[in-house]
This record gives structure tokens, sequence and C-alpha cells, in this order.
């Protein structure tokens, strides 16, 4: 009857209504499913017998409802489609809400944006206790926010502080803290959800006619002290006082010209509050605009980006189940901790026990981070296990070595371990500066080596390059790749060359910053410049961060291949064993981990060119690497850039930033750099081969 | 008795443990069952098959933690063995853990298993601080009392002594049906056969420096290192002294009979955490893996006497032990006996080398005879290595096969004495 939804009425007149989106693995919500929700409550409402209530699941195993349908947006071209797009979904969800019977949401799995807005829009919301049962509203990372009334409806039952938390990050939460934060009536485990189902749609609060917000709910979790300081909090002259708090806190993140969304959030709560009609208007009218903004298209392109790379392994059959890293330092020692937090059997091997020991405390942290709970700690910290003698090698499905950067001694190690391997398993190096034909010269089947290069913090940095080159087996690339996924992480296939592409395209960026602070410039200056293109670290501080060490080896790794110096000062600073952020002194003084600088006045001017020479050196480097084939494509390149670089999402990319600025414009102002500052600004021959207008 | 000259042979295949670690201050950062993780996830990625195969893993240990009470079934799960991996938990006070690897090795014989787990672990470090009576009793009463008034009078009744907590260990260590510590029962034998402290005090100091030396000349390798989980790490039996002397152990001060007393914290074997594991085979098992074996067990006797002696235990066992097999005391290449404290094994020496003794407590027509000091716990023992007292016995029998390896002997003899007045002895076998 419908196409994607089914019902079924139980002995208890009891409606179970089964959300089962058709043709996709996942839940989405777009026009065709909201006109058939709407035509069901129709036909529900004109029954003789109205329903004792209406239970709302998910058909499929991985979760509950992901959000609204991203490609639905994709089309629209004005604010005005927009908002009829948006309206309707307003007007379906009220219905949902105003129904004569009580309504129930049976949540397992993800519950997110459009998805949790139909929830809200319930009477009750059970959550099903599993680890995968995740609530949040990650609208604004795409550059919109809720526009179903979840602006509205949200703060309305958990509280706007709580509310706001939610949306402005939009992180999301387990289904333990929607329950404390009154988000869900009640967290269940599976085996109680019909029980509670029938608790609650047999609650003679829905009998007297109690509305589910929070400003009469009679039911906990909210104790009532907390109601009447929402009260409070919402008075409309209470309101602007908050806003200010959250629009400093805001500001403190990101930037309102890059980032407009979560400051509409915020505009249109102090406007118009939770409680009036107009809230729900100002709701469409404020999304409808994001929604056609260079932002949320470039968001959008940013979010497909990162589907491409995740369906690169789509095909794979490649499972592997135990991993082996060799070098227990600092990346060694991370990635071994990852690949046991993703539910791997890890085998970490090196020689120097403390250094074992020391990643088996970060571990440690990071599992009781992510986790939580101790008996989950204890079962990541059991999959982790210590491997002085190298014992896991021969059982494990893929092996990776992150020893210090010498040649003879990746060789040696690789030679052994061909030996002891399983002939199946996947050989990988998580090298930075040698190239894998050098280090598979001693191989007898170098084909089977591939590099796996993460990059530091493993647990923040998404991105993570597979490498080849000619003599890699494509299986062997295809296997590493899916691996890559199999850790969560997003793989990006790059040809093997100095550099591969990330830190190729940060070191000219770098370099820059360098040459700009022997100029004369101040270093906080030159990181604001790069901060206010939106890069999330100025090039000094990166440099600081990454260590001077690091970046004076790879720097001269670089400049051997492409020419180019490495600017004395970072010789000089590591020749004082000012290494950075990790010695408390690289250029910046570091107090308490964070670095010392001086305070510009807000009305300060960035110099002119000076994002500029940032920018466009990476720009430059960007099309010598499309040229080369580093990577196959613009999308890759943008993609690498976007989630391994920090370039700013909502510019969607450097190449299709070039696209968007306009190619003759952008060769036209290197021109200008390159006489005005030398010659690392000569246009690469990318860009005449660029075919872009 | 099961009689296994007619059943299955039952092979050690391998083994490890941990370093024992000897308690000076806080709790450890690991429990009981992590360390039998640590030592033996390891022990299980050396062999050639899966820890899935493991049909069962049995684990002594004296005092489980109350959120590991069958710690056994918690370390196998663990340890990867899967769901359908059987695990049972034994208590035998001091020889907890070689009472683990006689029940591994009579499923062996019997035929019912054909690869099993077993071993014993121990964490006193983290032996809990109890609540006193009193205090239990007021708490009870306050929770009883529903009103407001009651309350306040429940309250008023609170006495700071209440909160004086009772040390779990040091009731652990007593035998509660003749009311003496383990160290007092020490004394009775120092007493009874006229030991002197100078005696003990040379035995202590010989236990350090055999496993000094044993240590410096790698004969530990059945150690595993153990990572704690916050940076921390140990390599090496940390009980194990450079520096002892005859003249520090005479400056100490009696622990027990105080201020007469004979035996002190330095010439008794030190509270330890610690693990060990060995894996136990049939012969089918050990041809269908194609394991190399390092020994085979041959018979384990238990015997049990006046708990106020219970030190000797290990002389009644050994009794049984010979007898049985129609074996004397010079059949045997190496012994160990655990080293609960110096007195004690040099009692069980006197013993056994006393007409008087063998005839009237052992039924023997004549003295078990001496067993030579070269040939027992030659690597050191409990005094300088500790005692985790679950682990104990575990390790005994992995150390004395790597003794009996490394001397390329047949025959030993490992037997530890037990509180509560029982005692156990198993012989092993070289092929």
């Amino acid at each position: 009857m419908y196409r994607h939804w089914q019902y079924e009425k139980d002995a208890d007149n009891i409606f179970w209504l089964t959300f089962n989106r058709q043709s996709s693995s996942v839940n989405t919500i777009n026009a065709e499913v909201l006109e058939e929700l709407h035509s069901f409550l129709q036909m529900l409402e004109a029954l003789p017998k109205p329903p004792l209530g209406l239970v709302i699941q998910s058909g499929k195993e991985n979760g509950f409802i992901a959000g609204a349908d991203i490609h639905q947006f994709e089309n629209v071209k004005s604010a005005e489609e927009a908002t009829s797009l948006i309206e309707q979904g307003q007007k379906i969800f009220e219905e949902l809400e105003k129904v004569s019977f009580p309504t129930l949401a049976l949540i397992q799995g993800f519950c997110l944006g459009g998805g949790l807005e139909l929830a809200l829009a319930c009477r009750y919301r059970i959550a099903i206790d599993d680890p995968k049962t995740r609530f949040g509203t990650p609208e604004v990372l795409l550059g919109i926010h809720p526009g179903w009334g979840g602006t509205v409806r949200l703060p309305r039952l958990i509280g706007i502080f709580s509310a706001m938390d939610l949306m402005l990050s939009g992180r999301s939460i387990s289904a333990k803290e929607a329950g404390k934060m009154g988000l869900v009536d009640v967290v269940v485990p599976k085996r109680q959800y019909m029980a509670a189902v029938k608790y609650y749609l047999n609650s003679p609060l829905w009998k007297r006619g109690v509305r589910g917000d929070f400003l009469n709910r009679k039911s906990p979790p909210s104790p009532p002290f907390i109601k009447v300081g929402e009260h409070i909090l919402n008075l409309e002259f209470v309101r602007p006082l908050i806003g200010k708090f959250l629009y400093r806190k805001l500001r403190a993140k990101v930037n309102p010209a890059h980032y407009p969304a979560p400051f509409a959030i915020v505009d249109n709560w102090v406007e118009h509050g939770i409680s009036k009609q107009s809230a729900f208007e100002s709701e469409i009218k404020s999304i409808s605009q994001l929604m056609v903004s260079d932002t949320a298209k470039n968001l959008l392109r940013v979010f497909h980006l990162q589907e491409t790379l995740k369906n690169l392994s789509r095909e794979s059959l490649f499972k592997p189940r135990h991993i082996h890293v060799v070098g227990a330092g600092v990346m060694g020692g991370d990635i071994a901790a990852w690949c046991a937090l993703k539910g791997f059997k890890v085998t970490l091997q090196d020689t120097n026990l403390k250094a074992i020991a020391a990643s088996l405390k970060r571990a440690k942290e990071l599992f009781t981070k992510q986790l939580k709970e101790p008996y989950r700690v204890k079962a990541a910290m059991d999959r982790l296990m210590p491997d002085v003698e190298g014992l896991g090698i021969s059982k494990s499905d893929i092996i990776i070595e992150a020893i210090i950067e010498n040649k003879e001694a990746k060789q040696a190690l690789f030679k052994n371990i061909e030996k002891l391997a399983k002939p199946e398993a996947i050989l990988a190096s998580n090298t930075s500066t040698i190239p894998l034909e050098e280090i598979a010269e001693t191989l007898q089947s170098g084909e089977r080596l591939v590099g796996i290069h993460f990059f530091n913090p493993v647990a923040k940095m998404s991105l993570v390059e597979v490498i080849s080159d000619n003599k890699t087996d494509p299986l062997v690339t295809q296997c590493a790749i899916a691996f890559v996924r199999c850790i969560d992480k997003l793989p990006l296939p790059v040809r093997s060359a100095p550099g591969f592409l990330i830190n190729r395209l940060l070191m000219p960026y770098l370099m820059e910053g360098v040459r700009l602070l022997s100029e004369g410039l101040s270093k906080t200056v030159i990181d604001r410049a790069a901060i206010e293109f939106g890069m999330p670290m100025g090039p000094i501080e990166l440099a600081d961060m990454v260590g001077l060490d690091v970046c004076l080896l790879a720097g001269e790794s670089l400049s051997h291949h492409f020419g180019g110096q490495v600017p004395n000062q970072i010789r000089e600073l590591v020749a004082k064993g000012h290494l950075g952020k990790k010695t408390g002194r690289g250029f910046y003084e570091y107090k308490k981990g964070k670095p010392v600088k001086e305070k510009l006045d807000i009305n300060y001017q960035i110099p002119e060119d000076i994002t500029d020479r940032l920018m466009f050196r990476m720009f430059n480097e960007a099309l010598a690497c499309l040229r080369e084939g580093i990577v196959a494509d613009a999308n890759l390149l943008d993609a690498g850039m976007i989630f391994g670089a920090g370039f700013p999402p909502f510019r969607g990319g450097p190449l299709h930033y070039i696209a968007e600025e306009g190619k003759p414009y952008l060769m036209h102002r290197l021109n200008v750099l390159a006489e005005r500052y030398g010659d690392q600004f000569l246009a690469d021959r990318g860009w005449s081969e660029l075919d872009v207008a | 008795m099961a009689n296994y000259k007619t059943k299955n042979t039952v092979y050690i295949v391998d083994g490890l443990r941990t370093p024992f670690i000897k308690v000076q201050g806080g709790p450890n950062p690991l429990s009981a069952s992590d360390l039998a993780v640590t030592a033996a996830r390891v022990l299980l990625a050396r062999q050639s098959f899966k820890p899935e195969v493991i049909e069962e893993v049995i684990v002594g240990c004296a005092s489980p933690a109350p959120d590991e009470m069958n710690i056994a079934r918690l370390i196998a799960l663990r340890l990867g063995c899967g769901d359908k991996c059987l695990g049972w938990t034994v208590q035998r006070n001091c020889a907890s853990g070689l009472q683990a690897i006689d029940c591994a090795s009579q499923d062996i014989a019997s035929g019912r298993h054909d690869i099993v787990l077993a071993g014993g672990t121990e964490c006193m470090s983290r032996a809990p601080l109890i609540f006193n009576d009193a205090m239990v009793e007021w708490l009870a009463n306050f929770k009883m009392s529903r009103t407001f008034f009651k309350k306040i009078k429940a309250l008023m009744q609170f006495r700071p002594q209440f909160i004086i907590p009772v040390i779990g260990l040091l009731k652990g260590l007593t035998d509660p049906y003749v009311n003496l510590s383990m160290g007092q029962t020490a004394e009775n034998l120092g007493y009874q056969f006229n030991i002197s402290r100078e005696e003990m005090d040379a035995l202590a100091l010989s236990s350090h420096e055999r496993a000094l030396f044993a240590q410096e000349q790698g004969y530990f390798n059945e150690i595993t290192p153990l990572c704690d989980w916050q940076g921390g790490i140990v390599e090496f039996d940390n009980g194990v002294r450079l520096d002892s002397s005859l003249e520090k152990l005479a400056k100490l001060k009696p622990a027990f009979d105080k201020p007469f007393g004979n035996v002190t914290a330095g010439n008794s074997s030190p509270v330890t955490d610690g693990a060990a594991f060995l894996i136990l085979a049939s012969e089918a098992a050990v041809k269908r893996y194609n394991l190399t074996v390092l020994g085979k067990i041959v018979e384990t006797t238990w015997a049990a006497l006046d708990p106020a002696v219970m030190g000797l235990g290990p002389v009644h066992a050994i009794t049984k032990l010979l007898s049985a097999q129609q074996l004397s005391i010079q059949d045997i290449d190496y012994w160990e006996i655990n080293e609960a404290f110096a007195v004690q094994v040099l009692a069980c020496l006197k013993a056994m080398n006393d007409q008087d003794y063998c005839q009237t407590r052992l039924g023997l027509s004549h003295a078990l005879g001496t067993i030579d000091i070269k040939r027992l716990n030659v690597d050191g023992g409990a005094i300088a290595v500790g005692h985790p007292v679950g682990a104990s016995g575990a390790r005994l029998v992995l150390h004395l096969l790597q003794v009996l390896k490394r001397h390329n002997a047949k025959r030993g003899i490992a037997s530890l004495c037990i509180g509560g007045g029982q005692g156990g002895a198993m012989l092993l076998e070289r092929m």
C-alpha cells in the first residue's frame, strides 16, 4: 500500500508503523516518504475506532532514521523552492504531533537530523540500549540547521542549554546520555521494549491530555526546579543575555562569515523563543536561506567527497582480524591502539619495552575516553597485546611498520617479516619519506608492499593515505583501502612520490609562513592570516605542532626532490633543541600546552598579500600534484586536502575553490605574487592543463 | 583414587608467567585476572593452535576479588578461548595453583579433555579492607531506621572505632581453627625442631643469592614482562634483593611472635602479586597440533596434618608420592619445595631425616633420608621470588621443568605446604 512504510495492527489496537525506505540501505526522509506518512496518519484519524496508539519503528537493521534525504536538497535552486520543501515537512510533523492518539518512536541505532525531528514530534520516545543507538542534529555540519521543528521542539523537551549544545556542535550522544537529558522517555534493553511500549501507550498522562514538552511535563526525568529555570531562561528579556553568552562561545570556535548556520539557530531563539508559532516560521525562513548559500553547497560537496572515499572499498571482501604493528613510537602505538579500539586483535612489537608500556598507557586513555564503560575498556586492552618477540607476525592479516625513518632498518625488517608472515598477509609501511620501491628492493615479493600513511594524532585525523607504486599489486592496494575503512578512517589512494599528497601540499604553506617570519612579520599575524581564510591552524603553529625536527626532515627530503630550501630559522631552532610544542618551545613558547600569542586589535587588518602568499603556494603545489597524477582526480585531491590538511571545508577544497573564484583571475594574482615575492610563485604547468573556466 | 598408569599420559606443553611483584604500598593497577591474561595470552600467542582449541581453563586463586568471582571462566573469555571453553576456579590456599594443574591433569588422564590451560593467579595487593562487625551492625541498624527520629537515634550511636577496618589479607593468612597466623605456625616448627634464627637467615640469604644468580644467567625465561597500563614495566621478580646479607637479616625484628620470635619479614616469603600458566595436553593433542613437550605429570599426592604445624605438609605428601611410585629420595633429580618460611623448609628437611618423626607420624620403618641442598630450590625460592598464593604451585611446576631441562635431568618433585594443615606434591618426568 505504501512504498516506504508498512503497518500492522496488534491485538491491543496498537498500530506498528515500520519505516523501510525502498531502494536504499538506510532510512532517509524525502517528499515521498512524508506524503505517505501524511496519508497514513489521515487514514488512522478516519478510523471509526481510534487506535490505542501508534508506534513508529525502523525496518532497517542499521538504525532508525539517518535524517533528511540529502539528494533532495541538492537540486534546490532557489530559497523559495527550499521553503516549500521545508514547509511540507514541518506541516506533516505538526500533524503527527497533534494526532488524537498517543504516538511513540521506538529507536534503535542512529536517530539523526530529520529522524530525530520525527521522533521529537511523537509523544514518547523509547531508546533501545545499544552502543549503536545515537542521537544528534548534525545539520550544522552541512551548513544548515534543523528545519522540521527541531530547533523549537528540542529546547522545549530538554532545555535550552542541552539543546543548543547538540544543535550548535552537531555532535551525537548515546542512548544513556539521551535518557539522562530527557531526550527520550526511557532507555530499555531490547528484551523490555514491548513492556515499555505498552506502559507508555497506556499511560494515564496521555489520557489526561498532558502534552510532552518540559513546560508541563509530569513524568521524570526533569526535576521541577529545572522547569522553573527553563521558564526564566526563555523569558523575552532573558534570551538576549543568554544569546550573548552563546554567541561568545560560538565565536571562539567558528567564524560567522564562514559558518553562519549555528549563529542563525541562536538568532532565531533569541528573537522568537520556543513557545510561539513564529519560532517555527523563522526556522523555515532561515534554513531556506542557508540551504542555497555557498557554505551549505560546499559542505554538501564535502559530504559527498567523504562518501566517495568511504565507497572506495565497497567491493572489497578483505576482512582482516589480526593487525600486527611494528614500532611502538607515538605513531605505531597510536595506530595499534586505534585498531584495537575498532575491535581488531592487535599485536604491538618493539624491542623497547618502555615504548610499548607508554603506548599501552596512551591506549588506555584513548579507550577510557571513547568507550567509557570499564568492561569495554578492559576488552579493548585485552585485544592489544605487547609483543616483544613478534609472535603476532605469523598470525596477522596485515602488518604495519612504523619504525624509524631509515631505509636499511625498514628493508631488514620487511625482509624478516616476509619470511614469517602468512603468504596472503598485507605488508604495509607507515613511512612518510622513504619511497616504497626502495623498501621493496630487498623483498622477494615486492608487490605485497603498500604504504598506509597515518597522520598525527591518529585518533583525530580521519584521513589515511594508501600509497602504491607501479610494483604494488592492485589487489593489495584494494585490501589496504578496505582495511582503512574497517578501522573507520578515510582512505585516500595516492601514487608513491616524495611527500605523497598531504605533506607535499602542507610543506610550501609552512615554508612560506617561515619566510614571512624572516621578512619581519609577527607570527601571530601570519597565523591569523591563514585562520581568516579558514585554515584550522596557521603555518607557524602547525610547524610547532608537527615538530620542527620532523618539518626539517620532511622539508629537506622534499626540497631534495623539488628544489627550494628549508629556511634557516627551522635549522637553528632544531639545533637549539626547540622542537615545537613537544619541547615547550619552537617558534612559539608554550604555556600549559598552549602557544603564547600576542594580542591583536579586533579591527586589525591583515596586510595585503599575506593570506594569498600562504594559500597560493598551496594551490600551486596542488596543481603540480594533479598534473603528476599523485591522486587520480581533482575530487580526491580536494578530499585529501580537506580531511588531511585542514583545508576549510566551507570552501569545498582547493581545486573547487579555484574553479569558483575563476582560473584567469587567480593566475593573474599568481603572476603578481611571483613578480613581488619571487619564483616560488611561478605558475605550475598544471594551471594551463586545468580544465576549468 | 584414579590410577594414572592405566590412563592417558598427561603432557605439559608450555608455560609462562608474569614477573612476581612484591607488594610495596598500594594496590596493583592490574587485577588478578589482568595478571593472568598478561601471561596467558602471550603463552597462547606462541602456540600453533588457536585459543578456541583450549577446552577448559582451570585457575587456582586463593581469594578472587568480588568482581572476579569465577576468575577462571573470566580469564578464559578474556583470552578469546570462546563461549564454549569451560572455566572453573580452585581454592586450596597456598597450593591452589598446584591443585589447578592436578585437576587439569585428571581431566586429561580420564580422557574428558585433550587440551587444558591451567595455572594460578593472585593479586594480594588488592586484598580488601573490610568493615568491622560493629560497623556492619550499625549500618544495618541505620538502614532499618525508617523515621526521622529513629535515624537521629541511630546516628547518635555511631562510634569512631567503627571505622577501623579489618585487613582482609591478615585474616586470610590466619588459621581460624587453631587461631594461629601462618608465621606463628612457622615459629612452632622452629621450636619443635630447634632451628636457630641464624639457620633461617642463612637459608633466606641463599634464596636471594640463588635467585639473583639465576636472573643474571637468564634462567628465568619462563617470565614474560608486564606493562601495567600506566606506563610502568616489570621485567623480573622484583622481590629478589641485590643487597641482602646476614648482618642485615639479623637486624630485622620478629614479625609474628613479638618480641622474642625468630620468624622475620626477611626469612619469610613476601606478599606478592603474580600469575603463572601451563598448557596441558593429551597424547592425541600433542600429535594433532605437532606440539613439543616440556615433560609429563606422573602423579600428584595430597596429605593432611595438624594445622598448627602446617609447614610440614610437604613431608607427608612427598612420603605418599614416593611410596606410591616406589621411589626413594635419591631417585629424584631436582626438588622445588615452596619457601613459605625459611624455618618451614628447614623443618621439612629435618623431619624427613628424623627417624622418630618418620616412624611415629609417617608410619615408616626408617627415616626418609636427606635431600641434597644443591638439588633443592636451585634458583632460589619464594623468600626471594615471592609467593602469590594462588600462583605459586604453578610457578614451581613450571620452573622445575626448566631446571630439569637445563640439567638434562629426568625426575623432579614440586611440593608446597598449605595453610590449614595440608601438603601437596607432584612428580614430573622429562622424556
